[in-house]
């Protein structure tokens, strides 16, 4: 199963981070700042894992992003790259060309779309076309909650007038 | 966007703190942030109750503190709208985990929420438990997730099938109601909810042989049509990645039916063909197809032999090893880790390739290689791969050198043809990486060293030689400092020239000036030091004419803050000034160091090094000729013309070998004795000391039963033994053996396994019987433990029951105390006692014991002797 999603940023910030296991907020800050020193100084041409500290760790970088997934020892690598490889192109197709700037200022959507895709560190949905149609559900769900919140507000107001 | 709210935007947050410069100007806008939020929250403002989780959830990614916000989660699941709910779940997963109290909390909105109309409330509420829940929460909503495994909604069920597996992984009791419905699961046509089911199965059998044993039954052939089925299917975009529908499907597939197929003849049997269809159809030009190649062959292994299927995966594995892309040579290298274990040959063939790839610039690889080169090694390539891996060592990066030495020492420890060209290796090793060659491996050495009489002489000059290129290698100098200390002379006189050697040239002037360079290149290294006095103490007396010189020297660390380097200084300097007479006994050569002992006690000490020392059996035939094999005793001579230098003598004899400077207990005598119990005796009579006229090549224990008598039967016996030592000075001597060997065996409690072995009536006569009962420790073959029950056949009682046993060489054996020396009359009760054998030569040879039991019949002394050849063959 995967134990952790991190995305970090070539200078080192942490822009997304989700823990299947349970780790203490020490553990995580460690695993971030120590992984986050591995892999950022790693060479272009070099493979997409490292093992550190029995952790096996599956990266792959994006424009300015590292995306990286911790593994079990005997998960499939390969098969972990494709789905980091998913993810990206969900976001891709949710944000309309994705940058790092969406995924700083919409963050909570990046979550939103991994939930989507990943539960209890396990693949939940092989198409990205299914994924995209559900996130599209749910916005729309909070955009109608938003609507009828502000017709709301504007009765109230024009009742008090 | 609520007019009349307090505080910025989540943007205008952002921008903000992306905006600060400086650490510090981030941490205050965080900290005026925090504090805008804390207000909002204790003024229970429901309208920023959005906001300020969003904001808390950024700053936490920052990793700042953001406990206070965790009961804001709640309050947001707990509140009606989905908007609310959905922020709140996002936050409840980001901030809390299942180890913190307040989850427990949210337990009744969440099986609320599993109830809703709403199936995306449900989807949200399935997706928190499925990343964050406790046992507990899994017992109390596993009924709820149960039920929605059969929700009509795909998006549902496929939601509930991962959930699954987070409850039964956290209580696998409840894994016998997801048997049903998770392989239901298993017919489904919808992607999302196949994948998640077979998922689901799959971490079923891993914690249910009964799922494992129904779902082989079963589900194995529809499986199979499943995976040929997804193979020819046609293309669709949805799914596509490379031209392959839905390799995730693929892998998943495989994944179960591996599990499926091991150790089961027929339900691999049923699999071989679509495995076969796989692993030659699939396209492997994108990293997707490799993905399920590589999966395939980690099924082919894992299944039920089929010698055609297993030939087509290792050419498959050696197709990834040649490949350029370097992600594919490393899960290669990973899954002929895996092969070796299933066909060793096939794996030798790629041994150059590998090679190649320890040498590799990529970190990952070189690690994978170097293990599974590790796993390569026998007793026919040992020595071009050993001089590949030491060339390569030169070479090396120095974050690689750690592990790289390691190996090499564990591989020519494990499988080297003759001592001389050991120490040739080691030296080698000790040259390039003397700073990561582990303590053991050169205590290793150098007892290896010492046995070797033949090849004092050719060690020394080659060490000579090899600490005038690399003082700075730690290890290396010590192992030198060591052997001019004890071969110096040799060192000089060129004596024992093999033919491959060229003669040098050095004056004892040059051999003390070696120690004096090691003793100011490691200044600050306590061991190196203490070991480089003892050596000049040593050369003092080899070479007379540099005494003075040496005692300059010697006298410039008896101001020395180190009291151990203090005190050594003060009377080392005292034997050469005034105790000429003695000095050269004093300063003999070391007896040959014991291989044998030494090895099983490294190996009983350190059972975690099991992988880089364990089991290596130094017993090697000698290059050059045979080692004698003098006994330690010599030491227990030395002790005896002691006259007492220092304030303590176990100090003293520890120093004498110099090697170890753990904390020594200053207080030696009777005090130590008694505490160490057995062991002290053991490490004493272990020696080899022919202790009882009988049985010169037995070692005779006694349990530490009679507490009182160890000292007193040690008199004895000295009297009688070759030793001419003193009952006193052996009795002190005792303490200080056990230091010496620096390693005392461990005090393992023996644990009832429930005996597998049958048991066997040891010893029976007219009035005692002795049932012995085995066990063995789990990872551990060479040692046996026996629980040893005495019956009396007689009326009468038996009092003073003393049983003693004794082993041949190649066994060790630990009596614990027996549960009583009172045996009562006619079988009324019994004495239990345990005894613990190791067989060095396990499997080689077996068990063999020689046992006296002395008791007491209305105060008449018996006395009791039998043998036992007939030990279960399997004990080994």
């Amino acid at each position: 199963m995967i134990q952790f999603v991190l995305l970090i940023s070539r200078q080192g910030k942490v822009r997304l981070t989700k823990w299947y296991s349970p780790y203490t907020q020490k553990e995580r800050s460690k695993v971030i700042r120590e992984l986050s020193g591995v892999i950022l100084t790693r060479g272009p041409k070099l493979c997409n894992f490292v093992e550190w500290r029995g952790h096996k760790v599956v990266y792959k970088r994006y424009a300015s992003l590292y995306f990286c997934m911790g593994i079990d020892q005997e998960d499939n690598e390969l098969e972990v790259l494709e789905i980091i490889h998913h993810y990206v192109e969900i976001l891709d197709r949710y944000f309309g060309s994705v940058c790092e700037l969406d995924l700083i200022f919409n963050f909570h959507k990046a979550y939103y779309a991994l939930d989507e895709l990943l539960i209890a560190g396990e693949l939940q949905e092989s198409s990205k076309k299914t994924v995209a149609r559900l996130i599209a559900a749910q916005d729309s769900l909070v955009e109608a909650a938003k609507e009828q919140a502000s017709s709301l507000s504007n009765i109230i107001s024009q009742a008090t007038k | 966007m609520i007019p009349f709210s307090s505080g910025t935007r989540l943007r205008d947050m952002i921008r903000a703190i992306r905006a600060c410069k400086t650490a510090a100007e981030e941490r205050a806008v965080v900290r005026k942030e925090c504090a805008a939020i804390r207000t909002s929250m204790n003024e229970n403002d429901q309208d920023c109750r959005h906001r300020n989780l969003a904001k808390l959830m950024f700053i936490h990614m920052l990793g700042y503190p953001t406990h206070f916000g965790q009961m804001e989660c709640l309050k947001l699941i707990a509140s009606a709208g989905f908007p609310e709910k959905r922020i709140g779940y996002l936050g409840l997963m980001l901030l809390l985990d299942e180890r913190q109290e307040v989850l427990m909390l949210v337990t009744n909105s969440l099986k609320q929420d599993l109830n809703h109309s709403n199936q995306y409330i449900m989807g949200l509420a399935l997706c928190a438990l499925g990343n964050i829940c406790s046992a507990e929460m899994a017992r109390d909503l596993a009924p709820e997730v149960e039920r929605l495994l059969q929700f009509r909604d795909p998006n549902v069920r496929k939601k509930a099938a991962l959930c699954s597996i987070r409850i039964i992984k956290k209580v696998p009791d409840l894994s016998e109601n997801f048997i049903n419905p998770a392989a239901a699961l298993l017919k489904e046509k919808h992607h999302g909810v196949l994948i998640t089911g077979i998922q689901l199965c799959t971490d079923l059998c891993k914690v249910s042989p009964e799922a494992l044993e129904f779902l082989r039954k079963k589900h194995t052939d529809g499986l199979v049509k499943t995976l040929k089925d997804a193979v020819n299917s046609p293309y669709t975009p949805e799914y596509d990645i490379a031209g392959i529908p839905d390799p995730f499907l693929h892998i998943r597939l495989l994944k179960l039916l591996r599990v499926l197929g091991q150790g089961d003849a027929d339900a691999s049997d049923a699999m071989n063909d679509i495995l076969a269809q796989v692993a030659t159809k699939t396209e492997s030009k994108k990293n997707a197809g490799n993905a399920i190649l590589y999966e395939c062959v980690e099924t082919i292994m894992s299944i039920e032999d089929n010698g055609g299927l297993r030939v087509l995966a290792i050419n498959i594995l050696g197709r990834f090893l040649s490949n350029r892309d370097n992600n594919i040579r490393y899960v290669a290298l990973n899954m002929l880790m895996k092969a070796i274990t299933v066909d060793a040959q096939a794996v030798q063939r790629h041994r150059a390739t590998i090679l190649k790839c320890v040498k590799d610039s990529d970190a990952s690889i070189q690690k994978r290689a170097l293990e599974l080169v590790y796993a390569l090694v026998n007793d026919t390539n040992v020595k071009p791969l050993t001089k590949e891996l030491i060339d390569y060592l030169e070479v090396s990066d120095q974050e690689f050198k750690g592990d790289l030495t390691d190996k090499i020492c564990s591989i020519v420890e494990k499988f080297s043809p003759e001592k001389i060209w050991y120490i040739d290796q080691m030296l080698r090793v000790l040259n390039e990486a003397g700073n990561f060659v582990k303590d053991e491996v050169w205590h290793a050495l150098i007892v290896v060293i010492s046995s070797a009489s033949d090849l004092h002489g050719y060690t020394v000059r080659a060490l000579y030689k090899a600490f005038q290129t690399s003082s700075e290698q730690e290890s290396l100098v010590r192992v030198a400092v060591w052997c001019i200390g004890e071969y110096g002379d040799m060192l000089v006189n060129n004596v024992g020239m093999l033919d491959i050697e060229d003669p040098i040239m050095v004056t004892e002037s040059d051999t003390v000036d070696v120690i004096k360079i090691a003793i100011k290149h490691h200044a600050l290294d306590l061991t190196t030091k203490a070991m480089a006095l003892m050596a000049l103490l040593k050369l003092s007396s080899r070479f007379p004419s540099c005494s003075e010189r040496i005692k300059d020297i010697i006298v410039q660390h008896k101001g020395s803050f180190v009291l151990e380097l203090q005190q050594r200084s003060l009377e080392f300097n005292s034997i050469i000034e005034k105790h000429q007479k003695i000095r050269s006994a004093l300063v003999e050569r070391m007896p040959i160091l014991d291989e044998a002992t030494f090895s099983t006690r490294r190996a009983g000490l350190l059972p975690a090094a099991v992988s880089t020392s364990g089991g290596a059996s130094l017993d090697l035939p000698n290059g050059v000729a045979k080692p004698s094999a003098a006994p330690l005793v010599d030491l227990l001579d030395l002790s005896d013309d002691l006259p007492a230098p220092s304030s303590s003598d176990g100090d003293f004899l520890q120093d004498l070998l110099g090697v170890d400077l753990s904390p020594a207990p200053t207080q030696s005598g009777l005090g130590q004795i008694q505490k160490a119990g057995t062991d002290v005796l053991l490490d004493l009579l272990s020696i080899g000391t022919p202790v009882q006229s009988s049985s010169p090549t037995t070692e005779i224990l006694l349990p530490s039963q009679n507490d009182k008598s160890p000292i007193a039967t040690l008199d004895a016996r000295s009297s009688s033994s070759s030793l001419s030592a003193q009952a006193t000075s052996s009795a002190r001597a005792a303490p200080m053996m056990d230091l010496l060997d620096g390693f005392g065996p461990s005090p393992l409690k023996p644990e009832d396994n429930g005996s597998v072995y049958p048991s066997l009536v040891a010893f029976e006569s007219s009035s005692l019987r002795i049932t012995f009962n085995f066990s063995k420790q789990p990872g551990n073959p060479q040692t046996t433990l026996i629980q040893a029950t005495f019956t009396n056949l007689t009326p009468n009682v038996f009092t003073d029951l003393i049983f003693q046993a004794a082993v041949p060489k190649f066994l060790q054996l630990h009596l614990d105390p027996a549960s009583s020396n009172i045996l009562p009359a006619s079988g009324n009760g019994s004495i239990t006692q345990n005894l613990r054998v190791t067989n060095s030569q396990h499997g080689k040879k077996s068990l063999l014991m020689r046992m006296r039991m002395s008791y007491k019949i209305d105060n008449k002394d018996m006395l009791e002797e039998g043998q036992i050849n007939n030990f279960p063959q399997d004990l080994g």
